[in-house]
Formats: structure tokens, sequence, C-alpha cells
């Protein structure tokens, strides 16, 4: 549909299936098979293996404990501050609307259904400072709604609403990505049988709905969550880059970096780096119970 | 007809009306803000502001190094999808679960990584430099940046359809005295042609946007190593909301027609496989 990652399949769907197959097991074969497993190590081993690897080795040049230090920074403190209270809004709010937006298209068929969920995707297929503009543009100090905020003293960019916004925007399609595939799946007939024997509409959501949809709903948060905590550009556009107080991480990261405090840079992003690979982990525990729809 | 099928599960009024209200709120509305803003330009003040030489000097790197690297992100991620399909050896699992890392990291950590590594002292920078090949603060760089971070996009379309190949054919080809090439350029090719092009597509739509991570290993000269998306920042640093306005516009378009390109390729790819299956 949009431009989104496409949903990744169970790994064991992937096993290649390799009985005898008559012909195959010649020299050429076992080279053609080493070429390609060598070039593709090659390739992930230069493009994700090094540069995560260089995280943790700038992180921890200076040893172990001058990383510690660099987290005792007050700057650095607050940007993992304002990220915590950032994804604390937006990973919620975004839940429900994914929860909301996978009920009404998946349990029901309307016209333009189609439509709808391409307009869902639609933050996805966006440049992430595009996403950030936009709210620029209408409450900024030369927006639309700039001369009316500054007169009711209200600021939205260059402060915490406006990068709870942008952030939101980035972010809002992941759990709703995730459950509508999987709750179409799933189909009605639980929930259709659950309120014809007199469940009321809460009740089936709480306790025939959520129990099946729980590990989509799980790695749906989790994504959100990463992105939320990682994303630069959006955030980039409406922050203002206010050391200490409209600085997220990743925002922090880019100062530090530019300031040459390179420990100080890695030790933040190998934090976030560390996310990932939790994102990571939870995506393949959730998989392998094979609760995904596709 | 009606706008909806009876149901006799409830909430739809509550869950599309929330949907409809939230996506307008976050989405829509402040898209819609940003054509207005674009629309209130004079005519010849838009043309000015999206055909100026450095506007189009970073279309030339945006687009230019965006089709490179969703190029390279196709052939090499054949590769590591037909490795991870067809082949068995330790490890396979863990490099099948690390595909998907570039899309959870923050694209600012992949940056400032990438830039180490690629470096004149860095890693692999260092055995670069002796060659005469600079990475980091050039368009190489870019479209480094670029590939890494669109790779996921063309390895997880690939997979599926290297399953759909049918081994069988495959088989009969080389009982027919095919050789490895032609099988592969008369059976595999055709099968999985539809989800190259897309990967391409999707690699490329992410890669045209990007702004975190190439704004560390660019360089960001004007005119040489400055990507569109840097450009729109500029000018709305420079309070400039207008320009900016109208240099997103033509991102969006882009993107609007990159996604158009995404669904007729899905649409092709099942009607083949429909024919297929006949």
């Amino acid at each position: 549909m949009a431009a989104a990652l496409p949903a990744g399949r169970p790994a064991d769907q992937f096993r290649a299936d390799a009985p005898a197959r008559p012909g195959h097991d010649t020299w050429i074969s076992a080279i053609m098979r080493w070429l390609f497993i060598a070039v593709s190590l090659t390739f992930l081993a230069a493009l994700l293996l090094a540069p995560v690897a260089t995280v943790f080795a700038v992180a921890l040049a200076r040893g172990f404990e001058t990383y510690l230090v660099s987290f005792a920074d007050p700057d650095t403190l607050a940007a993992i501050r304002l990220t915590l209270i950032t994804a604390a809004v937006v990973v919620p709010v975004n839940t429900v609307f994914g929860l909301a937006a996978a009920w009404a298209i998946a349990k029901f068929e309307f016209r333009g259904k189609s439509v709808l969920i391409t307009l869902i995707d639609l933050p996805l297929a966006i440049s992430p400072v595009i996403s950030g503009m936009v709210f620029v543009l209408l409450f900024g100090l030369h927006g639309w709604f700039g001369v009316w905020l500054e007169q009711h003293d209200l600021s939205i960019i260059f402060a915490l609403p406006g990068i709870i916004l942008a952030t939101m925007f980035v972010t809002f399609p992941y759990v709703a990505r995730e459950l509508i595939p999987l709750m179409q799946q799933l189909g009605n007939d639980e929930e259709e049988a659950a309120i014809t024997l007199g469940a009321g509409g809460w009740m089936t959501f709480f306790r025939v709905t959520l129990p099946r949809i729980r590990w989509g709903l799980l790695y749906g948060v989790i994504l959100s969550n990463a992105r939320a905590m990682g994303e630069f550009g959006a955030v980039s556009v409406v922050s203002g880059h206010i050391r200490g107080l409209t600085n997220t991480m990743p925002l922090h990261i880019e100062i530090l970096y530019n300031e040459y405090n390179f420990v100080g840079a890695f030790a933040v992003a190998s934090l976030l780096t560390l996310l990932a690979g939790v994102t990571l982990v939870v995506k393949n525990l959730v998989e392998r119970t094979g609760y995904r729809g596709h | 007809m009606s706008f909806r099928k009876p149901s006799v599960l409830p909430g739809f009024g509550l869950t599309f009306g929330f949907t409809t209200f939230f996506l307008s709120a976050i989405v829509l509305l402040p898209l819609a803000a940003l054509v207005l803003a674009a629309g209130s330009m004079h005519w010849s003040e838009l043309v000015a502001v999206v055909s100026s030489p450095r506007a189009l000097g970073s279309y030339r790197l945006s687009f230019g190094a965006s089709a490179l690297a969703a190029t390279i992100n196709v052939v090499f991620g054949f590769v590591l999808a037909w490795t991870l399909v067809r082949y068995e050896f330790p490890g396979r699992k863990l490099i099948d679960a690390l595909i998907d890392l570039p899309f959870a990291l923050p694209t600012a950590v992949s940056g400032i990584a990438l830039t180490t590594v690629f470096a004149q002292h860095g890693w692999i920078g260092r055995y670069l430099e002796p060659l005469g090949i600079k990475v980091a603060y050039t368009w190489l760089g870019v479209t480094l940046a670029l590939t890494l971070i669109s790779m996921p996009f063309a390895v997880r379309t690939l997979q599926p359809a290297l399953l759909e190949v049918q081994r069988d054919l495959e088989d009969a080809a080389e009982t027919l005295g095919a050789t490895r090439f032609y099988t592969f350029r008369r059976v595999i090719l055709p099968t999985v042609l539809p989800a190259l092009l897309t990967g391409f597509t999707l690699a490329f739509a992410r890669a045209v946007g990007e702004y975190g991570s190439v704004i560390f290993i660019a360089g960001n000269l004007p005119m040489k190593t400055e990507i569109t998306p840097l450009l729109i920042v500029i000018h709305l640093e420079q309070f400039d909301y207008r320009g900016a306005a109208a240099l997103g516009v033509v991102m969006l378009l882009i993107s609007f027609a990159v996604l158009l390109t995404i669904n007729l390729l899905q649409a092709w790819g099942r009607r083949r496989q429909v024919q297929a299956a006949h």
C-alpha cells in the first residue's frame, strides 16, 4: 500500500526446504551458495554491523565510567526526560487510535475503506521534514495561528506541544497497521457469538477481541514507541533545539556530535540502539507465537 | 447501496468517527495547510523557488542518490533474500531478524554511526582513503545512508516473492538443458519482477524523504551535497515559510506519484499471479 515496511513473515516460513534436488549437488552449486552467503554477510557487515558496533565502541572508548558519567550531564538527562514524556503521551494516544481504526476497518464493510487505509498510511510516505513543517505552518510565529497564539501567550512550536504533535503525526499508523490485517484474518465469528449471547460491546472487546490480538498489539505499541523515541526530522523542525528544554534524545545526539563530544553523543545513541534491539527481539517473539496475520 | 453493510457488532459509529476525526485533525488538516500555504504564493514566485539552481541541485542529489540506493538495494536485496530463503546456514535466523534493524534504529544514530565508520580514519573509511574513494561528506555517503535506511523495504518485499518461485519449473528448465543463467532469466526473474519493482519503489519512496541519517554524512554543501529536505529546513530556519511549503509540495507530489506507482505495481503483480495460476 503506502511506502511502509512490508510485513515480515514468521522466520519459519523462510526456511529453505531442501530435499535432495537432482543435479544440484555439483561444485557450481556449492560455489554459488557460498558466494551468495559471502556477499550477503559482507553487505550486512559493512552497512549494519559496523555502524552498530561503532556506536558502542565510541561510547565506551574512554572506559565504562566515562560512559556512565556522560549520562550525568543535566542537558542529557533533560533530553531523556523529554523523550520519555513525549512517548508517554504519543504512544497511548496512538494505541487508542490504532484500536479504534482496526475495529472500524476490520470488523465492518463500508464504502471508501481502501481510501481510509491509504490515508492512515500517508504519514509513512511523507518526508519527516514535511511532517514537522505542516505544524510550523499552522502554529509557527509566521504561521496561520501564530499571532493568535502569541497574543494568548501560548507556544506550540519550539515547545512540548509541537514536539508531541509532530511525533504523533509520524508514528500514528504503526499500531493500526499491525492490527488491521491481524483482525481481518481473525474474522468476526467469536465477537458475533459473544454479542448474540448478550455480551455488551466493551465486554466483547475486552474479553474476546483483546486476548486474541494482544501479541500483535504489543508489537505495534513497541514499534510505535521506538519510532516515537527515535524520531529526528519532524521533531528537529518544530523543536527549536533549545538545550535542556526542547531537545529530545536524537536532537541532543546531534548537538553533542556537532560539538565533537563523541563519547556523549554515542552514549545517548547507545541507549536508542538498545531500544531498537529490544524492539527487534519483541518482533521475533511475537512472530514466534504465530499471532501475526501476515 | 448503503454506506455500510449491516452487522450485529456494535461500535462502528464510535470507532469510525474517532478514526476519521483523529486522522483529519492530526494528518489531513495540517497537510491541507501546507498545500494552501504554497497555493497562496504568486505563480511566478512559486516557480522561482522550486526551479532555483539550488533547488534543482537538491532534486538532482535527492532523486539521483535515492534511485541509486534503491538500485543497490534491489541487487543486494535479491542476493540477501535469495540467501535467506534458499540456503540454510548457521546464524540465518539472526541475519533474518537483523534485516529490520534500520527500521527500528533512529535515523540520527544511523547517521553518526555510518559517518564514523566511513570517515577518513573510520573502520572502513581508512581502507577506502588510499584508493582515492571518499565516502563521508560526498554524494557517495548520501547514497550509502539512503541504502542503509531503505534496505529492509527491498529485502522484505523480495522474500515472499522468492518463496513463490516454483522449484519444479526451475528443475524442469534445467532438465530440459537450460543453463543456470537462462533459468534465472526466463523462470525466476519473471516471477519476482513485480516484487523487484515494488521493492525498488518502496525503497526509493523511503529514501527520497530521508533527513536524519543523511545530514550527518552529507557535508551539506549547497548545489553539491544538499538534499531537498535539508533545503526545506533551511528555508524554515530563515522564516521563509512559503518557500519551504513550495518545496514541500513538490516533494509531496512526487510521494503521491510514487504511491500510485506502488499500488499499480501491486495490482499488476496480483494479476500476473492469477494468470499464472490458470
